[in-house]
């Protein structure tokens, strides 16, 4: 098979699929063009994540990425978040084939965008090397 | 319930190739090159294969030339055109921005060579013109190719006419029928082809064994070197029961086509219609002058990876020419080139039927395609943001 039992039901059955309209925070990553865009929206507590939710356009394994991310971020610290790699969401869902590994560095990156929207919103200071730069992106070329 | 229906990567063998290869394997097992008779048992097979092939295609049994399927036939009929046109100096060729793989990449690698390709653009429906063909046409063209049908879209191009044209002008024509043999009409004579290649496991055959039709006098190298297996063009113990099925499949999916393509169409312009109720969908080629059993849509706001692995959970088992579903980041060549914007041309679905396809399939399938459409798109942040008007919608 292509993909993972894991890969298959967080695809089947996406976990925190949806919208927080009064979302504290949102990151957004990716483009149509190249055919994946991720979609968090965090809920944000005494620097606690007390809901997220995901909404994704992409293949099986973009959806599953954002789904397992989802679950491995929610109820955790701020700064637990942050330190999320794609690696540990890969190892989560017991493996993606090669070619659909950037699916795994999005959801890390839809992460890092919604917090880093959080520090903007509430003036937080923060290091900008720590978060993704769209524009050094070289994996979409269109 | 179980619906395949990607009848255009692969086709199930049907049992009277089966029954026919069989005794290939282990009875009738000999090497037609060997002079005694086990040998010559095979090398009567071989002989009979060849003919019922000609017969189908409307040519002579020694102008078709047994090969390892559609990517061989097409890599050998480029390769011999090009090489030919070269020794007097015509490097030029004409083709499509359509074509099969198989096509472009050979194509590809004889630009790097020094050649000059032409790849004629296609309207939105996917049919280029034959005067388009006829402008394209230099002095030092060496080659023509054109595919006969289009894999994912299904539309079918005036070979015909195309073929008269390159006749006139003195140019070779190659045309890929892998997608069109055994499922509509095709006449070598009346095509006015120099050279087709065709695949047996696109119309019940088995996989790994294909052919390549060469007009008389028409010049054709090897690609392999070794011994005088087809006439030395293609050297190698023949593949007997694989030639041996492909003939039987190939006669049977003649045989019957009048009476079975009609009914695949009927059935293809009940998804067609049915489809199109979706909002924001469109229905990709041209809709009458397409292969029977293809149907080819894009969905916007979704991908298609993700519509053909949820269709698998139903038990419908369909394809897609999104970048996801191919391993590349672009999306299908085939929808840019009629047209379709990047995001679009990765909402795509093909579903290619066969005889063994039933109305209650179509049904099913028109049942659960608007589902999955609708389950994606409602996690979908590019339709969250069409419906709240963020975003124009491309197809209205």
């Amino acid at each position: 098979m292509l993909y993972s039992e894991t890969v298959m039901d967080h695809f089947r059955h996406p976990r925190n699929v949806g919208v927080i309209e009064d979302a504290d925070a949102v990151g957004e990553v990716g483009n149509a063009k190249c055919g994946d865009i991720m979609r968090m929206y965090l809920k944000i507590n005494d620097g606690i994540i007390t809901d997220v939710k995901f909404e994704t356009f992409g293949c099986g394994s973009a959806i599953a990425a954002s789904s397992m991310a989802t679950e491995m971020i929610k109820g955790k610290p701020l700064k637990d978040a942050l330190t999320l790699t794609n690696k540990a969401v890969v190892e989560a869902l017991n493996g993606l084939p090669a070619h659909k590994i950037h699916c795994s560095v999005l959801a890390e990156e839809a992460i890092k965008k919604a917090i880093e929207d959080y520090y903007k919103r509430n003036g937080i200071e923060y290091d900008k090397r720590d978060f993704p730069d769209c524009e050094s992106c070289s994996s979409c070329q269109n | 319930m179980k619906v395949y229906a990607d009848n255009a990567a692969t086709t199930r063998v049907s049992r009277t190739a089966l029954h026919a290869m069989l005794p290939y394997f282990d009875e009738l097992y000999g090497n037609p090159s060997s002079l005694h008779s086990v040998g010559q048992r095979a090398a009567e097979a071989l002989y009979e294969a060849r003919e019922t092939i000609a017969k189908c295609l409307g040519a002579e049994p020694r102008e078709i030339y047994f090969t390892s399927g559609g990517s061989e036939s097409d890599n050998q009929a480029i390769i011999s055109a090009a090489e030919a046109g070269q020794r007097k100096n015509k490097k030029h060729i004409i083709s499509t921005a359509i074509e099969h793989h198989a096509v472009m990449n050979t194509l590809k690698k004889l630009e790097r060579q020094g050649f000059e390709v032409t790849f004629l653009d296609v309207p939105e429906n996917g049919i280029i013109t034959p005067e388009a063909v006829a402008e394209a046409i230099r002095p030092d063209t060496a080659l023509v190719t054109v595919m006969y049908a289009n894999n994912e879209i299904g539309t079918i191009q005036p070979i015909a006419e195309i073929g008269a044209i390159c006749r006139e002008r003195g140019v070779i024509f190659h045309s890929d029928a892998v997608q069109a043999a055994g499922h509509i009409d095709i006449n070598v004579v009346r095509d006015n082809v120099d050279m087709l290649s065709i695949s047996s496991h696109k119309f019940r055959g088995p996989k790994g064994v294909g052919a390549l039709y060469v007009r008389r006098g028409v010049p054709l190298s090897r690609l392999i070197e070794g011994g005088e297996q087809e006439r030395g063009r293609r050297p190698g113990t023949e593949n007997i029961p694989g030639i041996v099925g492909m003939a039987a499949a190939l006669y049977e999916s003649c045989e019957y086509m009048n009476v079975v393509a009609p009914k695949i169409a009927a059935m293809r312009d009940r998804l067609i219609e049915g489809l199109s109720k979706i909002p924001h969908s469109i229905l990709n080629g041209d809709p009458k002058r397409r292969l029977p059993g293809n149907v080819n849509f894009c969905f916007e706001g979704i991908e298609g990876e993700a519509i053909v692995l949820l269709l698998d959970e139903y038990g419908i088992q369909a394809s897609s020419g999104s970048a996801c579903a191919s391993g590349s980041l672009d999306p299908s060549h085939v929808l840019i080139a009629i047209g379709r914007p990047h995001e679009i041309a990765h909402g795509s679905l093909r579903l290619t039927l066969s005889e063994e396809n039933t109305q209650e399939e179509v049904d099913y399938i028109l049942e659960k395609v608007p589902q999955v459409v609708e389950h994606l798109r409602n996690m979908s942040p590019v339709w969250r943001d069409l419906v709240e008007g963020k975003r124009e919608y491309v197809i209205q």
